[in-house]
């Protein structure tokens, strides 16, 4: 596979919930690899969907989305050697940790992805060690995750993607629900990431955050359409926009 | 402005009365302390099955093979003593697997009035069996029949009726028994890795594997809706009003469940899982399985000797 190849390609993107609800109207958007890109917009504007249908869990009703050059298509999912490969490489953090983490012990949830993908039993514990140190919840990985905080929450269904070890990291509102300390912490946290080479893709409606992680910003108006993208400087221009898709407030 | 407001309130919060309340606890407060205590059975089971004890050393499969056949022969036994016997082994058995027996046997005994109480209850009454009478409920001068049914002139409780539902309901406890201590002696992963191993279909594994974990997040969604009602209630409200709350509520369950799963299937499928039940550790058969499969082949034909003896 070409490096220079993109990691995604979305052209024309349009999907309706059932009962023809709108959520995503028109999207064309390409991903580089080693670009990190926050899709901002109002609730209910399309991200989660956008994110999902990147992750091959809901399907276009109209339009194309293509991964690692392949179409992304329910067909091409129900391949065991193409699913096994796209899950190895795609990643993806749901906004509420709580549909993420269903096992019983933070170790089993952490070692969830690593057994799914084959991997022998030293190497899942390599990978699981690994990740609850880089997050540095060691201390919780006998504990159950709905004992845990939000924050804890969060970190461990990071975990479970590290251990994964991803090339693309699909995030929807990481820093969501959080004390600032964590946020901080969760920030610093992604950007090590991208210094290592990962490519991002981030739902978020904080313009400072995208600010800080992303290199290019989309926005998704009201109307589930991009209405807006371009560098964060380019963004932060766009002060009419902003006000309009609520993302700035009235000053 | 803020002043006048914190003025305000004290003067409000001053001439409000509060009611007296009784101390009953409201639907919310029962409903609420006894979600709290499934949502803590429901981990705590899972916890049983890491505990050092006799059924959690033995694999999986060999204990979805055994107790498959301790059920089978407490299904097909015609004696009441010797169900006890085998109701008495599976408290043993949970002693030896340090699953506390309160706990045990409350779970156990919780269900059977539902399911088989209920049906066995109009057995034990000469209508339904006749024999020779323990309790005369009611005398009347002549029979009577109600429709098709024949009423006799007495209505008793009949000593074949009384050893007919309690066979029924010790048989079907014990059953219960053993398929409780399986699931907390094993942990529910094993036991579907377990499953999966006899070739149970995909999809049933798929479903169960979902119900269980969903199951957390629908009490904790249960919890909060009651908490969130619970924090806006002041005294004690009528029962229009909470039917109407309930029914509210249920349709909201239904749609929220839904998502929820829906959810939940997701986030697995997003992490490669295609049904297949994969874990940390490997099964392997040793000598404590050995020692086990004699044992209950043991009993097994202990059961069958005495089922002959006593005919």
């Amino acid at each position: 596979m070409e490096i220079s190849a993109p990691v995604f390609e979305l052209n024309n993107v349009e999907y309706s919930y059932p009962g023809g609800i709108p959520a995503l109207k028109g999207i064309d958007l390409t991903v580089m690899p080693g670009e990190s890109i926050a899709v901002m917009g109002t609730n209910g504007s399309g991200k989660s969907t956008l994110l999902k249908l990147m992750d091959g869990l809901y399907f276009p009703s109209r339009g194309v989305i293509k991964a690692f050059g392949v179409e992304l298509s329910e067909r091409q999912l129900q391949e065991e050697s193409f699913a096994y490969t796209f899950r190895k490489k795609v990643g993806l953090l749901f906004q509420d940790p709580d549909v993420q983490l269903f096992s019983t012990t933070v170790l089993d949830e952490v070692a969830f992805a690593p057994l799914n993908m084959g991997l022998n039993r030293e190497e899942v514990m390599t990978r699981v060690n690994a990740a609850l140190t880089a997050l540095k919840i060691e201390d919780l990985k006998d504990r159950a995750p709905y004992q845990l905080s939000e924050g804890e929450k969060k970190k461990v269904a990071m975990a479970s993607l590290l251990s994964l070890d991803p090339k693309v990291w699909l995030l929807d509102e990481p820093t969501a629900n959080l004390d600032p300390r964590t946020q901080d912490w969760i920030i610093e946290f992604l950007l090590t990431l991208a210094n290592k080479g990962k490519t991002m893709i981030i739902a978020i409606h904080d313009l400072d955050i995208a600010e800080s992680i992303a290199q290019r910003i989309y926005i998704l108006g009201e109307n589930h359409a991009i209405v807006a993208q371009g560098t964060p400087r380019d963004i932060l221009g766009y002060r009419d926009i902003l006000i309009r898709n609520n993302l700035l407030r009235h000053k | 402005m803020l002043d006048d407001y914190s003025k305000t309130s004290t003067d409000l919060f001053e001439t409000l009365h509060y009611p007296k309340f009784r101390r009953r606890k409201d639907f919310v407060t029962g409903t609420l302390s006894n979600l709290t205590s499934a949502l803590e059975r429901t981990v705590f089971a899972d916890l049983y099955a890491e505990r050092p004890g006799l059924l959690q050393s033995i694999d999986p499969r060999t204990k979805v093979i055994t107790f498959f056949i301790l059920i089978l022969a407490t299904s097909l036994t015609h004696h009441i003593e010797i169900l006890l016997g085998l109701y008495l082994l599976s408290l043993a058995l949970a002693s030896l697997s340090r699953i506390p027996l309160g706990f045990f046997i409350k779970r156990v005994w919780i269900f059977i009035p539902i399911f088989a109480g209920i049906i066995a209850l109009p057995a034990i009454f000469n209508i339904i069996t006749p024999g020779d009478t323990v309790l005369v409920i009611a005398s009347f001068k002549h029979p009577h029949g109600i429709g098709i049914m024949h009423l006799p002139s007495e209505i008793s409780i009949t000593k074949q009726g009384l050893i007919g539902a309690s066979l029924l309901v010790s048989r079907v406890a014990t059953s219960a028994s053993f398929a409780i201590l399986l699931i907390l002696g094993t942990g529910w992963t094993r036991l579907l890795k377990a499953l999966s191993a006899f070739r149970v279909p995909r999809v049933f594994i798929l479903i169960l594997g979902i119900t269980y974990k969903y199951i957390f997040l629908f009490l904790r969604l249960v919890e909060n809706m009651l908490l969130a009602r619970k924090s806006r209630t002041v005294g004690r409200t009528g029962t229009k009003e909470k039917h109407r709350w309930i029914s509210g509520r249920l349709g909201f369950l239904l749609g929220r469940s839904y998502h929820l799963s829906n959810e939940v299937y997701l986030a697995m499928l997003s992490r490669g899982w295609n049904g297949k039940v994969h874990m940390l550790e490997d099964f392997s058969l040793g000598l404590n399985d050995a020692l086990w499969i004699s044992f209950i082949s043991g009993v097994i034909l202990l059961v069958t000797l005495l089922e002959l003896v006593w005919r």
